[in-house]
Parts: C-alpha cells; sequence; structure tokens
C-alpha cells in the first residue's frame, strides 16, 4: 500500500495524542499517590476490606455504632464505635459514598477499651460501616447517615 | 512546628478518658481552591497514644477523618499524675507530639 503524505500526517497526529494521553495519565497518576497505602488508596468497599485481610464479615448486634440519622454538615459528622465482642483487636470506619470508603483504622491493644470517637467527612448520603476485627473473625454494623450538605466541597 | 493538641485524659473509675482535639488542615486532596486548581493532599496519616512505655492506642487515618480531628479513647492501667503522651505524623512529613498528666 502506497502511503500518502495525509496517512503519514493523521498516523502521527493519532500517536501523538495516544502519548499525551499515557503521559497526562501518568502523571496525575504520580499527582495522586501521596497515599501510597493500599487500604486508604482503594475505591471500593471490598477493595479496601481487601487490603486490611478483611473478605468474610457478619453483622452483629454487639457492636454500637453511633452516628447522626441526618448530617447538616458532612464535613464534621461524629461517629463513635464500641464493640462488646471479646477479643477486639481492631475497629475500622469506612464511608461507603466517599470516594475512598476507608476512614480509619484504630489498633485496640489488651487493656483499651473497644471504644473510639471521632468525627469523620461524609461526601453524601450513605452507610457508615464499622468493621470489628476479634479472635472469632470479623464483624460489621451499619448505619445510613443523611447528608444535607457535601463533605467534600469543603 | 503545627500547633499543640488539646488533650485532656482524666480517670473514670479504672479507666483513663482520652479526649484529643488536634490542629490540622486535613486537605482530602479533592478540593478545589477558588481559581479552580486541586488543593494538595495533607492529612495526619498516623496516631499513636503511649502510657508508661507502652502503645495503648494506634491509628491509622486517611483523609475523610474531619478537619481540627477530634479522637477519644478509653485504657485501663493508667493512673492518676502518670503522663500520656500523642504523637500523629501527616502527608507532608509534619509530625507532633504532646504530652499531658492524667488527672
Amino acid at each position: 500500500m502506497k502511503k500518502t503524505r495525509r496517512d503519514f500526517l493523521s498516523l502521527t497526529g493519532r500517536l501523538g495524542l495516544a502519548a499525551a494521553a499515557l503521559t497526562s495519565g501518568l502523571f496525575s497518576r504520580i499527582a495522586m499517590a501521596v497515599d501510597t497505602r493500599p487500604a486508604f488508596e482503594a475505591t471500593s468497599l471490598k477493595d479496601a476490606l481487601a487490603s486490611i485481610g478483611v473478605t468474610e464479615h457478619q453483622a452483629s448486634a454487639e457492636i454500637i455504632l453511633k452516628a447522626p440519622d441526618i448530617a447538616e454538615n458532612g464535613a464534621v459528622v461524629p461517629v463513635e464505635v464500641t464493640s462488646k465482642l471479646p477479643g477486639t483487636r481492631s475497629i475500622a470506619l469506612l464511608v461507603e459514598k466517599n470516594p475512598h470508603q476507608m476512614s480509619a483504622e484504630f489498633m485496640i491493644p489488651e487493656g483499651t477499651e473497644a471504644f473510639v470517637a471521632t468525627r469523620l467527612k461524609v461526601a453524601e448520603t450513605s452507610n457508615v460501616f464499622a468493621v470489628v476485627k476479634t479472635d472469632a473473625g470479623v464483624f460489621h454494623a451499619a448505619k445510613v447517615v443523611k447528608v444535607t450538605l457535601g463533605g467534600c466541597g469543603g | 512546628m503545627p500547633d499543640p493538641m488539646r488533650i485532656r485524659a482524666v480517670m473514670m473509675g479504672d479507666l483513663v478518658d482520652v479526649k484529643i482535639l488536634m490542629s490540622h488542615v486535613m486537605e482530602t486532596g479533592q478540593r478545589k481552591n477558588a481559581d479552580g486548581d486541586l488543593v494538595p493532599a495533607h492529612y495526619i496519616t498516623e496516631v499513636s497514644a503511649t502510657c508508661k512505655d507502652k502503645t495503648v492506642m494506634s491509628a491509622a487515618w486517611g483523609p475523610s477523618v474531619a478537619k481540627n480531628p477530634y479522637f477519644s479513647f478509653r485504657f485501663k492501667g493508667g493512673a492518676k499524675g502518670d503522663k500520656l503522651s500523642i504523637t500523629w505524623k501527616d502527608t507532608a512529613g509534619g509530625t507532633r507530639t504532646d504530652e499531658v498528666t492524667i488527672n
């Protein structure tokens, strides 16, 4: 096949576009990589949990998750977790609809109560999960927090 | 040097009740400023608490912990007069340690 000048131009054009797409993708990736911890990089509930070693978990009424039903300001949502499960090792807090689900993971050493209270950002109306690792497996509790004003707009 | 934390550690029966307020922007890296430019992420990633050489709490945080974080927990084994030390580290290499006496 005879290559014309036009073919050549269109080819280089396409290559150039592809190269630009590649590099811009690369740069945005580099810019994003402030946090290299997989749990906090994950963009799905399942991936976030998997990266802290959780694949199976069941609901438990022994975990008391306190959060407001309606948060007027998603930027400051008080969340409190108490686990009555014996042998609680850690408590993780996740927000299902946030860009990154994992919010925090608390390690509970021997002698420390299975209780934490903090304040989270919740981007939009979403389930908030408390995932508790114990000697007898992983358990969770969930609560829906309705957000009337987003947590990410500042 | 970042602003000091406000820490309160009070005996509650045999438990030490700890309440901490940290001063930090907790910037997510997702927010845009008035000019439409992304504000770079800057948030606390690690928090730990030690009392009498024992780590009584350690936590890994992401950007979705609210600005000027509040954090509360309770532990056994402390007594009035003991020192409790709290440390945080952030994504920009910043760190801050503050110490209080348990009341």
